[in-house]
């Protein structure tokens, strides 16, 4: 039998977006569920900061968490549906049915990763996945280190590995410096915070070069990176380096709010006024909702705590901070858009799938996602395209808004159980 | 002074600081090699949030394991793809 856990509200990630859904949601007095696949909570931007605290926001938050009466479910990934009102989960010890009357999905993003020569020797992480890795105790003092992409999240690694005592000796940001000034304009029209915040950024990176207009073309060295070749579109040059953390853009984690039947527009998951999905009583929060940033994903989270919870003038309240915080995220996506270059660095024999080893080539003999998985397996593997599925998307302009489940590989036995696999029910 | 954790990485002991995950504790281990691709390619890292799956090793005989996501434990024994 797998056991089972039931609440009033249950809710999917335990980042900045669910933490803060989970608090106001708890202040009803019902009873609040987090579960989240990270050995620890606070998602992308404030994993670790138990052991190591480096943003101000997350220690209040953080107390606030621990003051509020909520069952933490870590290290729990949820793979699947098990009928309506059950999810199904797994841990390192087997599955888990959770069961709920009111669902708030909040489970973030990730990097987009594009495939360029040589992205796939180790030593090429993510931006945020260096961070990531340096938050979870890898050793950075000393080591050289590029940054590379788009988007402010390369400003934010750079001044963290900084601090951890990394020698940052490069930026190097995809978009135009054109591009880029309007947005800086806009920021200190609107957002004198966010402008401080900037400023406090440049001033921990003085001395890093930023440049803009500036790509990767290739990562070279022999079993691991040893050096990184990047052009401006008129020279090329080359840096010597220990790791590369490039990474352009967040795209949304939509695999369980789409298995769940919840609408996508525009590529990211619709909600009303009340952050309520297309799903009655399933609730959507953070960047599964669009892309931008900590202050939305903790307002967002708190009207949809508040709402789920019958707590509709508390939700209200913040409908005008979320406002803004939309308003500063569409600015920035217009800022930080893709190149078009950026589609043509791949060589013919670049990989592009990097689980089941399928080329560039091979990939852009076909028409459509669907079509360049049944013929070459690309995004057939364990990540199950969602590495591969983004950078498709970008370079080929394939939509990947399907989903089978489970979402995540399993221990098949798990799943066999589970009403959730149509053939179990045969 | 942080607590540490004794683990063994392909057989050979390693102290890591408390709260270290595996793929960390398996590149203070010396290791720039978690797994190898279907085509034989040496891979470690990329996403560190475990969505990738480039960090797979072996923890306590348990194939395929995601190491970015898993915390050391006392005890533990991992093993890359080259071990
Ligand atoms: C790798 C990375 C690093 C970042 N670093 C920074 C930074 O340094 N500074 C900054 O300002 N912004 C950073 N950001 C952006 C930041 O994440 C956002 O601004 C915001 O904090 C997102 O909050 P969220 O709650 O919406 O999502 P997240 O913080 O992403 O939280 C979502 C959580 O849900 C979990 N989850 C997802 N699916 C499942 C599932 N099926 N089962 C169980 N759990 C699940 C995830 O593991 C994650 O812990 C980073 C983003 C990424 C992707
Ligand atoms: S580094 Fe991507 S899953 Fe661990």
């Amino acid at each position: 039998m797998t056991p089972e856990r039931q609440f009033d509200v249950l809710v999917v990630g335990a980042g900045p977006a669910g933490l803060a859904a989970a608090c106001c949601a708890a202040e009803s007095g019902r009873r609040v569920g987090v579960v989240d696949d990270n050995p620890d909570l606070g998602g992308q931007i404030w994993r670790g900061e138990r052991v190591h605290p480096h943003h101000k926001e997350a220690g209040a938050w953080l107390q606030r968490v621990r003051t509020a009466s909520l069952d933490f479910l870590p290290g729990m990934q949820v793979i699947g549906q098990n009928g309506p009102g059950r999810l199904l989960a797994e841990t390192a010890d087997g599955a888990c049915e959770l069961r709920f009357e009111r669902l708030i999905l909040a489970p973030g993003a990730r990097e987009r990763f594009l495939p360029f020569p040589g992205w796939t020797l180790p030593g090429v992480l993510g931006a945020g996945g260096l961070q990531a890795m340096v938050k979870g105790g890898l050793p950075i003092e000393g080591r050289r280190v590029v940054v590379a992409g788009s988007g402010p999240l390369l400003l934010a690694v750079a001044a963290y590995l900084r601090t951890r005592g990394a020698k940052a000796s490069l930026i190097a940001e995809q978009a135009a410096w054109s591009a880029l000034l309007p947005f800086g304009l806009a920021l200190l029209r609107t957002q004198p915070d966010k402008t401080r915040q900037a400023l406090a950024l440049r001033w921990a990176l003085r001395g890093v070069p930023y440049r803009t207009d500036c790509w990767p073309m290739r990562a070279d060295g022999d079993g691991k990176l040893a050096s990184v070749t990047l052009t401006n579109g008129r020279r090329t040059w080359s840096v010597p380096c220990d790791y590369l953390a490039c990474g352009f853009g967040l795209v949304p984690n939509l695999e369980l709010p789409l298995l769940m039947g919840c609408d996508v527009r525009a590529g990211f998951v619709a909600v009303d006024e009340m952050q309520q999905t297309s799903v009655n009583g399933v609730y959507g929060a953070g960047e599964v909702t669009g892309i931008g940033g900590l202050d939305k994903s903790l307002t967002e989270g708190q009207i949809a705590g508040y709402a789920a919870t019958g707590q509709p003038a508390k939700a209200r309240r913040l409908v005008a901070a979320r406002k803004r915080s939309q308003r500063f995220a569409a600015t920035l996506n217009t800022a930080f858009a893709l190149r078009d270059e950026l589609r043509h660095v791949a060589a013919p024999d670049t990989l592009v799938c990097r689980c089941e080893d399928v080329s560039y080539d091979r990939v852009r003999r076909h028409e459509s996602w669907r079509a360049a998985k049944l013929q070459t397996r690309c995004g057939m593997g364990p990540c199950q395209g969602r590495v591969c599925g983004a950078a498709t998307e970008f370079l080929f302009g394939w939509p990947t808004t399907s989903v089978r489940p489970p979402i995540y590989p399993t221990a098949l036995a798990n799943f066999l159980e589970s009403p959730a696999n149509p053939a179990s029910l045969a | 002074m942080p607590e540490t954790i004794r683990i063994k990485v392909n057989g050979v002991a390693v102290d890591v600081p408390e709260h270290t995950n595996v793929a960390a504790a398996v590149t203070r281990a010396g290791h720039v090699h978690f797994r190898r691709s279907v085509t034989g390619q040496p891979r470690g890292p990329l996403c560190g949030m475990g969505i990738c799956f480039e960090c797979r090793v072996t923890i306590d005989g348990q194939p395929h394991r995601r190491s970015c996501q898993v915390l050391c434990r006392p005890g533990m024994e991992i093993q890359t793809d080259d071990a």
